[in-house]
């Protein structure tokens, strides 16, 4: 072993200080595991938000325990920074932020990132922005409170919501994350289209990479438009401009079309990732090869830039020419049918495998289940004859719910739940991490299921107080029943960061391969050590999903190419 | 510290996997700062998307008191800092260091002289009460030229940077070509601004 080696297969942690090893690292797994302390933290903060919500609306001004007095101003702050966090600042960072740096280097076959300095870059980025966010409910006027999307003329104008410095700051925020997910996305990319290991093709990527590398070409090429829109309001706030303005001249419909020209692409941004997360685990615990895998692929990317034209469908009563409902039904609706391929292919991997109940697994079916309830819902909303009768109403927020909040709970916890071993060298606790889901499952939906009946009752979003209104007040029992329920929820989640913490000091300590699992990021320790493979990199001479492979001797075989060859009489 | 296992020695699957080659490095830095133009495009295409549907709609007014004059100088400044910046990578590329010198230096000098004329146009035009809260077309002139003169300031900080450490940019001649996709980016964005904010 010449003296270089001896160096590189040393760990090289134990050499630097506490300052270079957990702050300004720019090894990949650490800067993931900082994007998914990060999200937690916000989460923390989003789901309080949504515990005084709630409390708000099943007693409504009545003083709330930990918060005290709601009243109409501040409740609009609440649902504002609720949405605002969770998809930007929880969502993005544990879905793209955490499982884009851990797995792409690791899935492909490299040592870390095409640019690491930037990567680091990118997530103390993201640290400022949230900084800036939660810095914005101390400021005077408190924080944004002009919804999650921020209409103008309400946003335009700080005498309208009685904020200024805080919506401010609130685009100032998006800004700054917008640019560390930018320049995330573009390392993302450029790792995985130039740092494969040798005989990774395309066509044996994993499927996470490919969910992966999709959400951030949606994210680079959506998120433009939003950019310029954040730019003209925040001129219109500061400078006098009149875009959004109709007394000046402007035209607040611009604004939607803006935002929703990425807010549609931008939930597959959040939602591919899970989605991704949730096939590997299929796969892995059926002990089947992915059904249908160049299907998903093209169902994946044809999904991808069909996102690009249905936005209006978030705009059906907002005033626009109604003869665009029709054409963005029609994209809308057509949309199903990539997400309905992928749905079929998830239930037909299950079909007659050896299927193992373990964690990971119970999460990856409560995705299937909760999201294909989301999207049939999505249906009704998508289609502007039904949506326009249900708009704005609690039948979209339990909509959206069933879609994103299972996106990043069911699918989120899949991936957590499989990939911890790897991240932190030891095993979740499997006790604790059954209860936690079926305790999620169940409250989930008594959380959100009524949402639905509220909604039809025609309880509208972002209201502080429904028993305001007559006709809502025989269904006051439901939003007393869907608050308990919430704070099952809420609570069901102490149970994983026990499990977390708890794991990380006295959990088994993790095999290199816990799951028998296929692709490259089992072949190393756990955790990996700096560098990922020890001095030579790994060779790929398979596709990612050869489980029960006819005449093996075990019943899954390695992507990466082994001294010995897996099959008896060579490869393949 | 993060250095010490990249240096790992060769094998076969490692041409792949480390940018220890310029040829490498330039190719992930071209493909980086192609997907970050991809999106650049995005932006501005947003913005001008929705100058151009204001203007069919009849909401953002005219554009007469504009200098028209001092724009077209404008935009033959920027057009030949276009090809010194070409002239800069090829002097670079050949490892002529003056060479990369002047012409990044020239570069620069119109990078300024054009934000230069910006803002003398800027100040004539809110010295005749033109200001961005005059109205739709208005808002767009000053929303889009400032985000374009941004980026115009960036790139002149860029190539400055390039300028300063001299030695290291002919090392590494693909710093130069990145440097000149971006500012060759912010020059057709130009192209596309002038005839729609000055001539139609």
């Amino acid at each position: 072993m010449t003296p270089a080696l001896a160096t590189a297969a040393a760990p090289p942690h134990q050499a630097a200080g506490f300052w270079r090893t957990y702050v300004v690292s720019t090894d990949h797994k650490t800067i993931a595991k900082q994007y998914l302390t990060l999200g937690l933290v916000m989460a923390l903060i989003g789901g309080y938000l949504a515990y005084v919500m709630r409390w708000q609306l099943a007693y409504p001004d009545t003083s709330v325990p930990g918060f005290g007095f709601v009243g109409p101003e501040t409740y609009n702050t609440l649902v504002t920074m609720h949405g605002t966090i969770m998809v930007f600042f929880v969502a993005m960072p544990i879905l793209l932020g955490t499982f884009g740096n851990f797995l792409i280097p690791l899935m492909i076959g490299a040592r870390d990132m095409a640019f690491p300095k930037l990567n680091a870059l990118s997530f103390w980025l993201l640290a400022t922005g949230s900084l800036v966010l939660v810095v914005s409910f101390f400021v005077p006027g408190g924080a944004a409170a002009a919804g999650w999307t921020g209409y103008p003329p309400l946003s335009a104008r700080a005498e309208y919501t009685g904020v200024e410095w805080g919506l401010n700051l609130w685009l100032l925020a998006h800004a700054i994350e917008f640019a560390a997910f930018l320049l995330g996305g573009v390392n993302f990319l450029t790792t995985a289209i130039t740092m494969r290991a040798h005989g990774l093709t395309p066509g044996r990527l994993p499927l996470m990479i490919w969910q992966l590398l999709t959400a951030s070409v949606l994210f680079l090429l959506s998120v433009g438009p939003l950019i310029a829109g954040a730019i003209m309001l925040l001129m219109d706030r500061i400078a006098g401009t009149g875009f959004f303005l109709p007394d000046r001249g402007g035209e607040p419909l611009l604004w939607q079309h803006l935002f929703w020209f990425f807010g549609h692409p931008e939930v597959y941004v959040v939602l591919l990732p899970p989605l991704g997360a949730v096939l590997e685990v299929l796969s892995v615990f059926s002990r089947k090869p992915i059904f249908g895998y160049r299907l998903i692929i093209g169902g994946t990317l044809a999904a991808g830039a069909l996102s690009f034209i249905v936005w209006a469908h978030h705009m059906f009563v907002s005033g626009m020419d109604p003869r665009l409902a029709m054409p963005f039904s029609i994209t809308t609706i057509l949309i199903s049918v990539p997400f309905a391929l992928i749905m079929f292919a998830m239930i037909a991997t299950l079909w007659r495998g050896s299927i193992r109940f373990e964690t990971p697994m119970l999460w990856a079916l409560g995705f299937v289940a909760m999201f294909i309830t989301g999207g049939l819902t999505g249906i009704f909303n998508g289609s502007a004859p039904a949506d326009i009768y249900i708009a704005n109403t609690y039948f979209v927020v339990a909509h959206f719910h069933y879609t994103l909040f299972a996106a990043v709970f069911f699918g989120g916890f899949a991936g957590l739940y499989f990939w911890y071993p790897k991240m932190f060298g030891r095993m979740l606790g499997d006790r604790l991490g059954p209860l936690h889901f079926w305790l999620t499952l169940v409250f989930f939906n008594l959380t959100f299921f009524p949402m639905h009946w509220l909604g039809l009752a025609g309880m509208v979003r972002r209201i502080a107080d429904p028993t305001q209104y007559e006709m809502l007040v025989p269904y006051q029992y439901l939003n007393v029943f869907v608050t308990v329920s919430s704070l099952g929820l809420i609570v069901a989640q102490g149970i994983f960061l026990l499990n977390f913490f708890l794991s990380l000091v006295r959990g088994r300590m993790a095999p290199a391969n816990p799951w028998q699992a296929a692709t490259l990021e089992w072949t190393t320790s756990s955790p990996p050590p700096h560098g990922n493979w020890g001095p030579a990199l790994p060779e790929v001479e398979r596709g990612a999903y050869d489980y029960s492979f006819p005449g093996a001797a075990q019943d899954w075989l390695p992507q990466r190419r082994l001294a010995v060859p897996a099959i008896a009489g060579g490869q393949e | 510290m993060e250095d010490v296992a990249f240096r790992a020695p060769a094998s076969p699957g490692q041409s792949r996997g480390e940018a220890r080659t310029g040829g490498e490095a330039a190719l992930r830095g071209k493909i980086a700062i192609w997907w970050f133009l991809a999106s650049e495009i995005m932006l501005f295409g947003g913005l001008i998307t929705s100058f151009v549907l204001a203007r069919l709609g009849g909401a953002a007014g005219t554009h007469e008191p504009l200098n028209v004059t001092v724009a077209a100088v404008n935009t033959f400044v920027l057009l030949t800092s276009s090809y010194t910046m070409v002239e800069a990578f090829a002097a670079a590329e050949h490892g002529n260091r003056p060479g990369m010198r002047f012409f990044l230096a020239v570069t620069v000098l119109a990078g300024l002289g054009f934000l230069g004329l910006k803002v003398y146009e800027y100040s004539g035009e809110i010295a005749h009460g033109f200001t961005p809260g005059r109205g739709g077309f208005w808002s767009f002139y000053y929303t889009m030229t400032g985000l374009h003169a941004l980026h115009v300031l960036i790139g002149v900080v860029v190539n400055s940077a390039l300028l300063v450490m001299a030695g290291a940019a002919i090392r590494r001649p693909y710093r130069v070509e990145l440097a000149g996709l971006y500012w060759h980016f912010v020059d057709i964005v130009w192209i596309f601004l002038f005839p729609l904010l000055y001539l139609t």
